[in-house]
């Protein structure tokens, strides 16, 4: 029943620092094709903002993709970017990095289910 | 009154009639919405409570994940690169599923994982550091889990409210503005028709009246000629009997004399 011309198994792809991706990647989430596009990004503080919006956006415009893992503090860095996306799939998770703990005020999907529920 | 908040309509009795199905065809849709919003967000709630815990939770499980790669690195130097340069295929892939829920699709993703170790990467740490390799892998597996379960619960958080926002739309738009205008409508056909039938009620009194009238005065002129051929023609007078005069009969029926 997977709809919207996804493949069966889709992918999670991944925006953050060097030690997340590496964790992730170790754990097996990593794919590269025959193109060399990759399914991950590293980010570290050479990386322009141009760069990652461009793996953003090409994430979320791949089909292969059903969850797009994106730390914390680079999604403050296109924090737009994120706040304008409504696409249903593929899903943006935003994850704590390990020198940035996570803040629950900063997450886009958070501050609705905080507005939904009327806590603070 | 009715005002101009009613469909544009040709008072009749057929009207009427549809009018008051689509009434109904309104009330019924009405409920039935009211009843999906309900269940949908009946679900909402439960997904709010999980996400808020959720994510909670993965703070702790990213530390450890987090944690468990300072270690590895500490026992195997610093292994990021060939990490990263050896990425072939993914063993850890998402299956989407939809979950239906009140008509609404929410999918959900499940994880799917090879089981084994990338050919690509089972060498990392062959040489030092393997077992802290190792850990570090579960527990970012873990950590891939959970963050999956949550990217479930964020999807259908994300769906579910655009689909409660949609139908609390068409619930609020059928009770606040069709309702009332197929009911001013109906009200409207309804004092329509009647005055109609008062009109033709009174059109047949008047038309009546103006019979009787035209009857009396057909009459009273046949009457006024027939006066007038009398005086007209004086030709056959007889000599009119006097009563007062000749009464040589008496009245029988005089009571006093």
């Amino acid at each position: 029943m997977a709809s919207k011309s996804m493949t069966e198994n889709a992918l999670v792809a991944v925006i953050g620092d060097e030690d997340i991706v590496t964790g992730f990647l170790l754990a097996g989430v990593g794919q590269k094709d025959k193109k060399k596009n990759e399914n991950f990004l590293v980010v570290d503080s050479k990386t322009s903002q141009a760069k990652i919006e461009a793996a953003f956006k090409s994430f979320t415009t791949r089909n292969d993709i059903a969850i797009i893992m994106i730390s914390q503090k680079v999604a403050d860095e296109i924090r737009y970017l994120i706040d304008e996306y409504h696409q249903v799939i593929p899903t943006i998770l935003e994850i704590p990095s390990k020198d940035h703990p996570y803040d629950p005020k900063k997450d886009s999907v958070m501050l609705k289910v905080k507005k939904m529920t009327g806590s603070d | 009154m009715s005002g101009k908040n009613r469909l544009n309509i040709f008072p009749t009795r057929m009207a009427l009639t549809s009018m008051k199905l689509k009434l109904k065809g309104a009330v019924t849709g009405h409920s039935l919405l009211k009843k999906k919003s309900d269940a949908l967000t009946i679900r909402f709630r439960k997904i709010l409570a999980n996400i808020v815990e959720n994510k909670q939770l993965m703070g702790t499980t990213m530390r450890d994940a987090s944690f468990s790669l300072a270690a590895a690195k500490y026992a195997a130097g610093d292994f990021s690169n060939s990490v990263i340069e050896n990425v072939s295929t993914a063993t850890i892939s998402v299956k989407m599923t939809t979950e239906n829920v009140a008509g609404v699709h929410l999918p959900t993703f499940e994880k799917i994982s090879e089981g084994t170790v990338s050919n690509s990467q089972e060498l990392t740490g062959l040489s030092k550091g393997g077992q802290q390799i190792n850990k570090s892998r579960e527990s970012h597996v873990k950590a891939v889990e959970a963050l999956i379960a949550l990217a479930s619960l964020q999807t259908a958080f994300v769906t579910l409210d655009e689909v409660i926002k949609i139908t609390n739309r068409r619930v609020n738009a059928i009770e606040f503005v069709v309702k009332p205008k197929l009911e001013n409508t109906i009200n409207y056909i309804i004092t329509e028709l009647d005055e109609n039938e008062r009109e033709e009620f009174f059109r047949l009194k008047k038309v009546q009246g103006k019979k009787k009238r035209d009857l009396k005065a057909k009459e009273s002129k046949r009457e006024e000629e027939a006066i007038n051929k009398k005086t007209v023609a004086p030709v056959n007078l007889t000599k009119v009997k006097n009563i007062l005069e000749d009464d040589e009969q008496a009245d029988d029926d005089l009571l006093y004399e």
